[in-house]
């Protein structure tokens, strides 16, 4: 045994108490669905989890029916400061039940124990404990006093980082006000179950929140359904742009997370041993299985070749292997599709003339694997240099300099994310603002935290998720006067022009 | 003594800076009220509108990378130019809608005052808009506003300039450019303000101005992959569902066509709605 080599430390699957089949979560009750139930499958052997109902047409009817009856009757009437207690409550939850949502996590989706334990689960107690002081507070949001909530949000997220992603949706929007029915991702709905364990321990009203399972048909009739007022995506851009143009022309509303190619750009003055580590969290970080992965190196060319022998150093330290122990790095790919996806475009990056480099390590005879890669010698053209592969695969890139960092980097239809390592702050400063990304990491990378808002630009999508702006995706401000004379602040306007004013208010209300 | 023989105007695009004619070479009528003719507009065509948006993607750079404080000084300037020139708008407004002067110069004063006001929002947004996030670690973290990129515009059909002034100005705020389609009934205004913008150091390309088809040109607007942005607020009598679907396809933002007087009501939503939150980390050392 080399002092790289640890005994197995599996974290224990006993504190899970899971029911072999579940049910839709609609109006506070688990109830059979409709459709051909699925199994959710572990990734990291195949084995059968759970069987999983999937709801059709008209139990997305009924699901948006609780939550509508909800907003009406309960959610909407109720003092933001009940609102926040309930979430409060629900932080609390998640806090006292991090572990078991952790295995859970790590089971369904294939992410290294130390990732969903450290990272995901903490973060959504962060989510609902953050949001929960918003509720009574929204007149601090910054879209003037007493904004509205929008009404029932149709809510659909990735498999990625399961958990996680229903904290951002489901908190801001129950602190805002409105009701929800959240769709989780096919291959991940377990964890989403279990929270709905939680609502109950909660005694949240019934169809405040409702969880429906399914694949991709009960996604596009959740956010089809024309009692929804608002829409919540997160996933691929090419299912995005599907759902901005099934929208177009109602009155919902919509935000959009979806996809990124980010550059992660290293200076050669970087502090190259943070910088390394960073690389190696901004890619491998859940497999790579990130929107706002650093996908794209771009190290420049004087200091290329020490970062990469570097890189390769530390990528042949990681540990690859069952998800639930307590020292894997990497975990599984999280489904067979995905990692079809992830060799096809690797194979389309070698055929291109990129150079492949895998990490050496053993591969689990079960289960979907890949070995975190990097490619060198990779040109903008190149496949893997455009196109999202959402796997723990690295391009490489080069530059000389900043101009041509810069205009590498924003060389991409997608802007969610960006990366910088420089010890010059000034140099920093100015690179950051002329990355087009929704969130640019200077010397760090993949940080996240409830007040920070997080979102893209171009196709990356649109609207922001966490902090103050996070609320402007569930809430609309009160109408504006319809001219500057008639704003209050005006003292000189005349008794009638503020009576016109009024009446102009009580139109635009109607 | 014989009545002066007038000089006409002749009503052109604004493109990058320039008054071209369209390349088209076709123009439309355009009457008064009571149905005389007051001009022979340009009636712009898919070249013209892609022109335009080379125009407005070149400017962007140098608009969005002045000082806040330097766009506001420029939009104010344009409130300056436009008050100089309220006879000549208000005639303008008086020919084409058949209001009464005074009505017209109601519309004027509120167009001038809503550019003031914009004006003086240039250095204050960001600071409305933004902030330091109190993130639970050892990082800065700041949340800043920044502008969207091209804005295409169809501008409120209805008015001759308050409409158009609403739609413009809170774009420019920010630093965005702007491809504006003017009132296809009242364009001349359109086209006088893109003279006082001429006049008024907003660098060229900062906004475009096209007269014609709103029917015709829009829908180049909205497919096209270089518009960031597009403010549907006169689109109303438009095949706007479709505009909007367009845009979809480069996940373009859109803003819904507003109907009435109200329409581009002056609000800090209309800026924020052209804007992409930016948020920068950075760990600070343990000392």
């Amino acid at each position: 045994m080399s002092f790289l080599e640890y005994a197995p430390a599996p974290e224990s699957r006993a504190i899970l108490h899971l029911k072999p089949e579940y049910g839709l979560f609609i109006d506070g009750e688990f109830r059979v669905g409709s459709g051909d139930p699925f199994v959710t499958i572990s990734p990291a052997d195949e084995t059968h989890i759970a069987t999983i109902s999937t709801a059709t047409e008209a139990d997305i009817d009924a699901a948006v029916a609780a939550a509508r009856r909800a907003y009406d009757r309960t959610w909407s009437k109720m003092s933001g400061r009940d609102r926040g207690k309930y979430l409060f409550r629900i932080a609390r939850l998640v806090q006292e039940r991090a572990r078991e949502l952790a295995v859970a996590e790590s089971l369904d989706n294939g992410k290294p124990i130390k990732e969903s334990r450290d990272v995901d689960v903490p973060l959504v107690a962060a989510w609902f404990f953050y949001y929960a002081g918003w509720a009574d507070k929204l007149d601090y949001a910054g879209l003037g006093a007493d904004p509205r909530p929008l009404g029932v949000a149709g809510q659909v997220i990735p498999w990625n980082f399961p958990l996680l992603m229903l904290a951002w949706k489901i908190a801001p929007a129950l602190a805002a006000g409105n009701t929800v029915v959240l769709k989780p991702a096919e291959t991940t709905p377990l964890s989403a179950l279990i929270f709905a364990e939680i609502l109950q321990q909660a005694d949240l009203p019934p169809g405040v929140v409702n969880i429906v399972t399914g694949a991709g048909a009960t996604g596009a009739a959740l956010v089809r359904h024309p009692d929804v007022d608002k829409v919540a995506f997160t996933g691929s851009t090419a299912v995005g742009r599907e759902i901005a143009k099934a929208v177009a022309g109602t009155d919902k509303k919509l935000t959009l997370e979806l996809g990124g190619k980010a550059a992660n750009i290293v200076f050669e003055d970087a502090p190259i041993d943070q910088a390394i580590e960073g690389i190696v969290n901004g890619i491998f970080f859940n497999q790579g299985h990130v929107c706002c992965a650093g996908s794209r190196l771009l190290v420049q060319e004087s200091i290329h070749d020490e970062v990469v022998d570097r890189l390769k150093d530390r990528l042949s330290t990681l540990r690859l292997g069952d998800p639930l122990d307590k020292n894997t790095d990497i975990g599984a790919i999280n489904s067979r599709e995905q990692l079809d996806r992830i060799r096809e475009l690797s194979k389309i990056g070698e055929d291109e003339g990129a150079e492949r480099w895998s990490a050496p390590c053993v591969i689990p005879d079960n289960g979907f694997w890949f070995a975190p890669t990097i490619f060198t010698n990779v040109q903008t053209s190149h496949r893997i240099a455009r196109d999202e592969i959402f796997g723990p695969v690295l391009s490489v890139l080069t530059f000389r300099t900043p101009a041509e960092a810069i205009e590498k980097a924003n060389n991409t239809p997608y802007g969610l994310s960006a990366g910088v390592w420089s010890d010059k702050g000034s140099r920093i400063l100015a690179v950051a603002d002329r990355l087009r990304a929704g969130v640019v990491w200077a010397n760090t990378f993949n940080r996240f935290d409830p007040s920070s808002p997080f979102g893209g630009y171009k196709e990356s999508g649109y609207g922001r998720e966490g902090g103050r702006h996070g609320l402007a995706a569930y809430l609309k401000g009160a109408p504006t006067a319809r001219s500057l004379s008639e704003r209050p602040s005006t003292s000189s306007g005349t008794a009638e022009t503020k009576r016109e004013a009024r009446a102009a208010k009580k139109e635009v209300g109607k | 003594m014989s009545k002066r023989l007038t000089v006409p105007k002749t009503y052109k695009l604004y493109i990058g800076g320039a008054f071209p004619r369209s390349e088209s070479g076709r123009t439309y009528e355009v009457v008064s009220s009571k149905g005389d003719f007051l001009a022979n507009a340009a009636l712009a065509s898919r070249k013209d509108a892609r022109d335009a948006v080379v125009a407005a993607r070149g400017a962007v750079k140098g608009w969005s990378g002045a000082t806040a404080y330097n766009r506001g000084q420029v939009l104010y300037r344009v409130a300056e130019i436009l008050e100089g020139r309220r006879a000549q708008f208000v005639d303008e407004i008086v020919q084409q809608t058949g209001v009464t002067a005074a009505v017209a110069g109601a519309e004027v004063d509120e167009a001038i005052d809503r550019w003031v006001w914009y004006a003086g929002w240039c250095d204050k947004f960001g600071q409305v808009a933004g902030n330091g996030n109190p993130v639970a670690g050892p990082y800065f973290n700041i949340s800043v506003p920044e502008p969207t990129g091209v804005v295409g515009v169809v501008a409120p059909q209805d008015t001759a300039l308050v409409g158009l002034v609403s739609a413009i100005a809170p774009a420019l705020v920010t630093g965005n450019s702007v491809v504006v389609v003017a009132s296809h009934r009242y364009p001349l205004s359109a086209v006088s303000l893109a003279e006082v913008l001429a006049t008024s150091d907003l660098p060229e390309g900062v906004v475009n101005v096209l007269t014609g088809s709103p029917d015709e040109i829009a829908p180049w607007l909205a497919s096209h992959p270089d518009i960031h942005a597009l403010d549907l607020v006169g689109a109303g009598d438009l095949d706007w569902i479709d505009l909007q679907i367009a845009a979809a396809e480069t996940l373009t933002r859109v803003l819904p066509p507003e109907n009435g007087v109200d329409a581009a009501a002056p609000s800090l939503a209309r800026i924020s709605a052209f804007t992409e939150t930016k948020t920068v980390w950075h760990p600070k050392s343990l000392v």
